[in-house]
């Protein structure tokens, strides 16, 4: 079997390439899942660039992108496979009164009436592809048993047809937002990677990439700031792509440098929430008297 | 065969370095022994993962082993101290020379920094202590990480006073070092130098920012320090016994009654997300969890089409009933953490009860479900409850039978058959009236009564104990000392 990747720094950077900045921690488990032939489960906060990942690495192995997205009430016809019913009913139709029933029936459950789905895609394709299986916590717990088998074994087997087996063993990227715990019998199959929010340089280093026209103290600042609000106790932190909108913002309205003032009117951004804001503002303020009469005037 | 006579990292990591294995199998059991469930495929995974990345990259190694031990991210703390036992003494920058003579480590402190005397730390042994707090000032301001590093090895040969064979645990020499280095002055004086260094004043935001930053570095000075007293110690005492010292219990299983104020914070973490799952679990159980009965007049219509033949039975919609929950809580210093995070947990599910009311007591009882009502920040609610609450009635100590018969006296009558009652507390009544016909009373006009207690079975009913006299008159007495135990009664209630 030949592998994608040569070395773990390789990997680093041709992810840099891509606009996608990884650590230790991920270009590593990205190299490891590459060598062991194994999906790899991501988790960690809405908004740290878990899909991004999956779409980057897809950029840089060239490998054609197949997504599920997951939710609720997601079932076997919409995950892996489907036949088409209407096809095979004007097959019979159209077979007259002459022809053997067996041959019918033989024909009525071959390839040619089967829809797939994504993960049977994934699993047929003929030329590279990444299978990404998006927030797989959505799922129920019993369909999570869907995906088992192709995460293991990378097949799936169809009672009618037989087992189709990969061509080659796709990468494989499952992610989740941790609403709640997956079972073991998924998570036994994967690498397990936990995306965080970034340290203070990394942060500062996705903004510079990302936000065309920011200058290196801007983005300095910003993402001080950032982990400065993710410090408080927030009923949501301000995430990476809420981070880039902001710095985005600040970048529009011609702010090179970010005081209590322009942080305030601007933290709507940054936080979703009343009280959230109220409490990030009360921390940044200047003088929280004046402020008030500031914004009045 | 002990580890630490293998000195050196032994090249790449090939399937014939049994060595390797042995260390991660011993490895691997301890990860089980601190709670961390890690299967035989897992197993099995890291074992070929290690083949793949070369020990030597112990960052890359690390969260190789990480990626197929640990698929939790509550559980990465504990994994990290074990890696770091077994690990630490391993990978070039990290070897630990001279340990004994109390010399200064021959470690390299990567390129000196500019204005340090010759990065060896041999040389820092002649400074006195005046220099190295300028030096430890110096590299904090400019964030030299090698710097650090050397300065936090000299610190613990200095001021750790680490004796081979001296049975105390880290903390006690961390305690030492930090005292000595007198941090909280080192960040003041920064904050000085920096207010200085800039031309105009500092904003208050700036100051924050600048504040936030140095605290950082002084965290990862700590930490620096940490791992130094801990690699220390497993050459001296061995792996095996470090790691059994060092082991700590997951979030989920850190006791309430002796949590210590890290393992509080981390607890507090924890309880969110944890809510957040229990709740969308319970809503998901909720709306799939059973039929209601059977919809005979609908049945009827519908077997019409059959030729009159019932064949499609069809059911009302599910109603299932909603408890009314009413909480009695011990708020008394040895449990007050407890009730805590129960009022926490419950409140962050009421949704999915239809009423929920919370009393607090100590030998007087109040009603605190004002506090929540109409609050965003639950937290900020129970805060409210420990400081304002107004519980006390003679003497501070816990009462249970006075403040079940204030209880019965104000809120008795609201108790009906649809009322839940969960008692919290450990039933340590300072030998006071039990005045347990109370609970009896409850429990004949109330659907259910269930007492929480955080205290281990075995120290049930001793001392001034009287839960199990109060227990006959539950339908449910339930130890509940951690997170997880206070989860699944959670889910159970519902």
């Amino acid at each position: 079997m030949d592998f994608r990747f040569e070395d773990v720094d390789g990997i680093r950077r041709s992810l840099a390439g891509a606009n996608y900045l990884a650590d230790d921690g991920i270009a590593g488990i990205v190299y490891l899942a590459d060598r062991l032939g194994k999906p790899i489960l991501v988790e960690g906060p809405a908004g740290t660039g878990k899909t991004q990942l999956a779409q980057s690495v897809a950029e840089i192995t060239g490998a054609r992108l197949v997504r599920l997205q997951c939710y609720e009430g997601l079932d076997e016809s919409k995950a892996l496979y489907e036949w088409n019913y209407k096809k095979q009913l004007l097959r019979i139709q159209a077979s007259g009164d002459d022809s053997d029933w067996s041959e019918i029936e033989d024909d009525l459950f071959s390839e040619e009436f089967l829809l797939t789905r994504p993960l049977l895609e994934a699993i047929r394709a003929e030329d590279p592809v990444l299978l990404l299986v998006d927030e797989v916590d959505r799922l129920e717990v019993e369909t999570e048993a869907l995906l088992l088998e192709i995460l293991s074994e990378y097949q799936v087997s169809i009672p009618e047809l037989g087992t189709v087996t990969a061509a080659q063993v796709p990468m494989v990227f499952l992610t989740s937002n941790a609403t709640r715990e997956l079972s073991e019998a998924l998570k036994r199959r994967c690498l397990y990677l936990h995306i965080d929010y970034p340290d203070l340089e990394r942060e500062r280093e996705i903004v510079m990439a990302k936000v065309p026209g920011v200058d290196a103290n801007l983005a300095d600042q910003v993402a001080r700031i950032v982990r400065s609000i993710r410090q408080l106790d927030l009923k949501k932190s301000p995430s990476v792509s809420e981070t880039l909108d902001w710095a985005r913002t600040l970048v529009l309205l011609g702010i090179d440098k970010v005081d209590a003032q322009s942080a305030t009117d601007t933290a709507n951004i940054l936080l979703k929430y009343r009280t959230d804001i109220d409490k990030a503002v009360k921390e940044f303020a200047d003088r929280p008297d004046d402020l008030v009469v500031d914004n009045d005037t | 065969m002990t580890v630490t006579e293998q000195t050196g990292p032994p090249t790449g990591g090939g399937r014939e370095d049994t060595p390797l294995l042995d260390l991660l199998s011993g490895f691997i059991v301890e990860l089980r022994q601190a709670g961390l469930p890690v299967s035989l495929t897992e197993n099995l995974d890291a074992m070929e993962a290690v083949t793949h990345i070369p020990i030597a990259d112990r960052d890359a190694f690390k969260y190789a082993l990480g990626s197929t031990l640990v698929k939790n991210h509550s559980h990465w703390r504990s994994f990290e101290v074990v890696f770091e036992v077994y690990f630490s003494m391993r990978g070039d920058e990290y070897r630990l020379d001279e340990v004994a003579e109390g010399e200064g480590p021959e470690g390299e402190p990567g390129p000196p920094a500019e204005g340090a005397p010759q990065g060896g730390g041999g040389a820092m042994s002649g400074l006195t202590p005046e220099q190295l707090a300028e030096m430890l000032m110096k590299a904090l301001m400019n964030g030299d990480q090698a710097m650090l590093r050397a300065l936090a090895r000299q610190a613990v040969v200095r001021y750790a006073g680490m004796e081979p064979g001296r049975p105390v645990g880290g903390t006690y020499y961390l305690y030492r070092t930090l005292r000595n280095l007198d941090l909280d002055g080192v960040l003041e004086g920064l904050m000085d130098a920096a207010r200085e260094e800039s031309p105009e004043d500092l904003t208050p935001l700036e100051e924050r920012l600048e504040r936030d930053e140095f605290s950082d570095r002084i965290e990862q000075l700590k930490q620096e320090i940490e791992a130094e007293i801990r690699r220390r110690l497993v050459a001296d005492r061995g792996v095996e016994a470090m790691a059994r010292t060092l082991r700590k219990p997951l979030p989920e299983d850190v006791d309430f009654m002796h949590a210590s104020r890290e393992e509080m914070a981390d607890l507090k973490k924890a309880i969110h997300p944890l809510t957040r799952k229990l709740a969308v679990r319970l809503a998901r159980k909720r709306r799939h969890g059973r039929k209601g009965p059977l919809d005979f007049r609908n049945t009827i219509r519908h077997s019409l089409s059959y030729g009159g033949v019932p064949a499609e039975p069809k059911f009302r919609f599910p109603r299932p009933a909603k408890p009314e929950i009413m909480v009695v809580a011990d708020i008394s210093g040895s449990v007050a953490a407890f009730a805590r995070f129960t009022l926490h947990l419950v409140y962050a599910i009421s949704g999915q009860f239809s009423k929920v009311r919370s009393f607090v007591f100590i030998d007087g009882l109040d009603e605190v479900t004002g506090f929540f009502e109409g609050v965003e920040e639950i937290g900020e609610a129970v805060h409210r409850v420990n400081t304002e609450a107004d519980v006390v009635w003679v003497d501070g100590h816990s009462d249970y039978g006075h403040a079940f018969g204030v209880f019965w006296e104000r809120f008795g009558r609201d108790v009906g058959p649809k009322t839940t009652v969960i008692v919290l507390g450990d039933a340590r009544n300072n030998y006071h009236a039990s005045q347990s016909w109370i609970l009896k009373e409850i429990q004949h006009k109330a659907r259910r009564v269930y007492w929480l207690n955080p205290e281990p079975r075995a120290y049930w009913d001793t001392g001034d104990s009287i839960v199990g006299e109060y227990s006959t008159h539950c339908e449910g007495t339930f130890e509940v000392r951690n997170l997880r135990q206070l989860e699944a009664f959670v889910e159970k209630l519902v």
